[in-house]
């Protein structure tokens, strides 16, 4: 069985972003895996094991990015594949799903590929879905559970409506959830291993497609306004004092 | 200009972000409505009262179930066939799914979970939250139709009229049903903190009351569960009786105190409730990147310097074990329930 898992480099959760002259800055803030990319390993790496596959990880990116690559493989893929080429700049979530599905078609014979659910910088969701388009393949998001025997899928998805149960045939495009379980700690021998791997770059040209067409454009990003927050301490004798200011001054609000 | 808005409805009860959506179509001008489902000729009907001049209803069996393949395929024959400028969506599970494959099918692009539109001549420009709200973003799509999807409780409902009528056109399906649903696991019920009016958090802090005895076959991991369990009836009996949802923070999800379902913050829903109460909840960035947009913040914590108070108009320092209660009576009795 032949897996695929895309990942994303981005900035950490815990960094301070703002914009500056429009543009997102994250100052010296280290650049990680997507944190969702991790669960997208994880749930990869568990079918690689339950069915004698491989796997292999690939990223669009600059050299940075061979570092999501590199946590990817120390977590136990087996090959890693960063896309790079200069006409990669300002990628769209139609024009990545394009590039990934045209790597995915060049890699061949592939039963399943994952992602994360959302990369947590652009906080689009669109290209899983919009890579099994491409692919003509079924799309099974925000998967918390899979199970595959032959030909045949089960999966359970996280919606709105609770844990829906669907099934379909392989191939199949997965976005992960963190019920997944959480991914594996990269272990000693496989951060030896990734650091000394080589990894694959490239290029448009490798793949056999022109660069795709950017559709969707984003020419200013700005810092959210400032709320003018100053908390009122509500301080009084008895928790049923404090409950009876506090829930005037909710209800005062009138928002209940 | 060419309006549709796509309803989206779990078995024919649409997502309050549907008309909050066809709301934000109205504001720019006349409304063909999207109907797809198996029995959906009253959600046409109701799209017509909440304001739409049309509705392209496609209902068939096959529909009943959605597959985002399927209703994709069936909304771009149709974009493609009567080209519309604009697309609505709201931004729910089957929405945001919808709208990146028929951007596909249609060769353009999708302005994803908007909370703002502004028009430029005939071009959609929108305002969308990224790095889970530390930022905006302006961003617009070059091409035709321009597919937005619109973050729920981000846009006013329009109101509805009731007997208000339209015309509705049956129009044709396609599917091709390459999975199947097979239901619905018992075990866990839906939770739409999206959607939420009112959400009670809780977090690390509700495991911690030391008046608790727990039952002593329980380990130490055990243990710290079922006090926060215990925590988590406090928080849960507040919720209900506001009507609201509970949230939790990423360190008392990580610690397994209640399902993953129910995190705010970054790598969990980004939510902007009205009223947002956080029990125990320390306010990391990752947890207030995803509340802080809410209208009305109260932070309930024993340690003052907690971060969370930052970000709330109303704080208690003190004991959540003895002020939730509280607050769950007094509003029981102020609330007449």
């Amino acid at each position: 069985m032949k897996i695929i898992a895309c990942v994303k480099q981005v900035p950490d959760s815990a960094a301070r972003v703002v914009a500056e002259n429009g543009q997102v800055s994250w100052g010296d803030a280290q650049l990680v895996i997507n944190p969702w990319d991790e669960y997208a390993v994880e749930a990869a790496l568990q079918q690689k094991e339950a069915h004698n596959g491989s796997l292999i990880a690939i990223s669009i990116g600059n050299e940075n990015a061979k570092e999501a690559l590199k946590h990817a493989l120390a977590m136990g893929a087996d090959e890693a594949v960063l896309i790079t080429d200069p006409a990669l700049t300002a990628l769209d979530t139609q024009g990545a799903a394009h590039v990934l599905a045209a790597a995915i078609k060049k890699i061949g014979e592939v039963d399943l590929a994952f992602f994360g659910r959302q990369a947590i910088d652009g906080d689009a969701g669109l290209t899983p879905a919009q890579t099994a388009r491409l692919l003509g393949w079924s799309i099974f998001s925000l998967s918390a559970k899979i199970d595959v025997e032959g030909d045949t899928l089960r999966v359970e998805r996280s919606t709105e409506e609770g844990r829906q149960i669907v099934s379909g045939k392989l191939p199949g495009v997965f976005s992960i959830v963190k019920d997944f379980g959480e991914p594996r700690y990269p272990s000693f021998m496989g951060i030896r291993k990734a650091s000394r791997a080589e990894i694959p770059v490239w290029s448009l040209a490798d793949l056999g497609i022109k660069a795709p067409a950017a559709v969707v454009s984003w020419p200013e990003v700005i810092n959210p306004p400032a709320r003018e927050i100053s908390c009122e301490m509500i301080e009084a004798g008895s928790p049923e004092e404090i409950a009876n200011i506090l829930a005037d001054k909710i209800l005062a609000e009138k928002i209940l | 200009m060419n309006i549709w808005v796509y309803i989206d409805h779990f078995k024919g009860q649409a997502l309050p972000a549907s008309w909050e959506a066809l709301g934000a179509g109205l504001a720019l001008g006349k409304v063909t409505a999207l109907v797809f489902g198996a029995e959906v000729e009253q959600l046409a009907k109701q799209a017509c009262e909440f304001g739409a001049e049309e509705v392209l209803q496609a209902e068939d069996k096959a529909l009943g179930d959605f597959r985002a393949e399927d209703f994709a395929s069936t909304l771009s024959a149709l974009a493609s066939q009567h080209n519309p400028d604009l697309i609505f969506l709201p931004t729910t599970t089957r929405g945001r799914e919808l709208a990146a494959m028929s951007a596909i099918d249609l060769d353009t692009g999708v302005l994803v979970d908007v909370i703002a539109i502004e028009m430029e001549g005939d071009r959609v420009v929108a305002t969308r939250p990224i790095y889970a709200g530390k930022l905006l973003e302006k961003t617009l799509c070059a091409a035709n139709p321009q597919i937005v999807t619109l973050r729920g409780r981000a846009f006013p409902k329009p109101v509805l009229q009731s007997g208000r009528t339209g015309t509705i056109t049956k129009v044709e399906t396609l599917s091709r049903a390459a999975t199947t649903i097979e239901g619905y696991s018992e075990t866990e019920s839906g939770i739409n903190l999206s959607d939420a009016t009112v959400i009670v958090s809780g977090g690390r802090g509700v495991s911690n009351n030391p008046n608790l005895i727990p039952p002593n076959d329980l380990g130490d991991e055990e243990a710290e569960i079922w006090r926060a369990q215990q925590g988590f009836n406090l928080v849960g009996e507040l919720a209900a009786t506001l009507g609201g949802a509970v949230g939790a923070s990423r360190a008392a999800v990580d610690a397994n105190y209640v399902p993953y379902a129910h995190q705010v913050g970054q790598t969990g829903k980004v939510v902007s409730p009205d009223l947002y109460i956080a029990a125990g909840i320390s306010g990391a960035i990752q947890h207030l990147a995803g509340m802080r947009n809410s209208k009305l913040i109260v932070a309930i914590n024993k340690d003052p310097d907690a971060p969370i108070f930052n970000a709330a108009r109303y704080g208690v320092v003190g004991d959540l074990f003895q002020i939730l209660p509280a607050l769950t009576e007094t509003f029981k009795k102020k609330l007449g329930k």
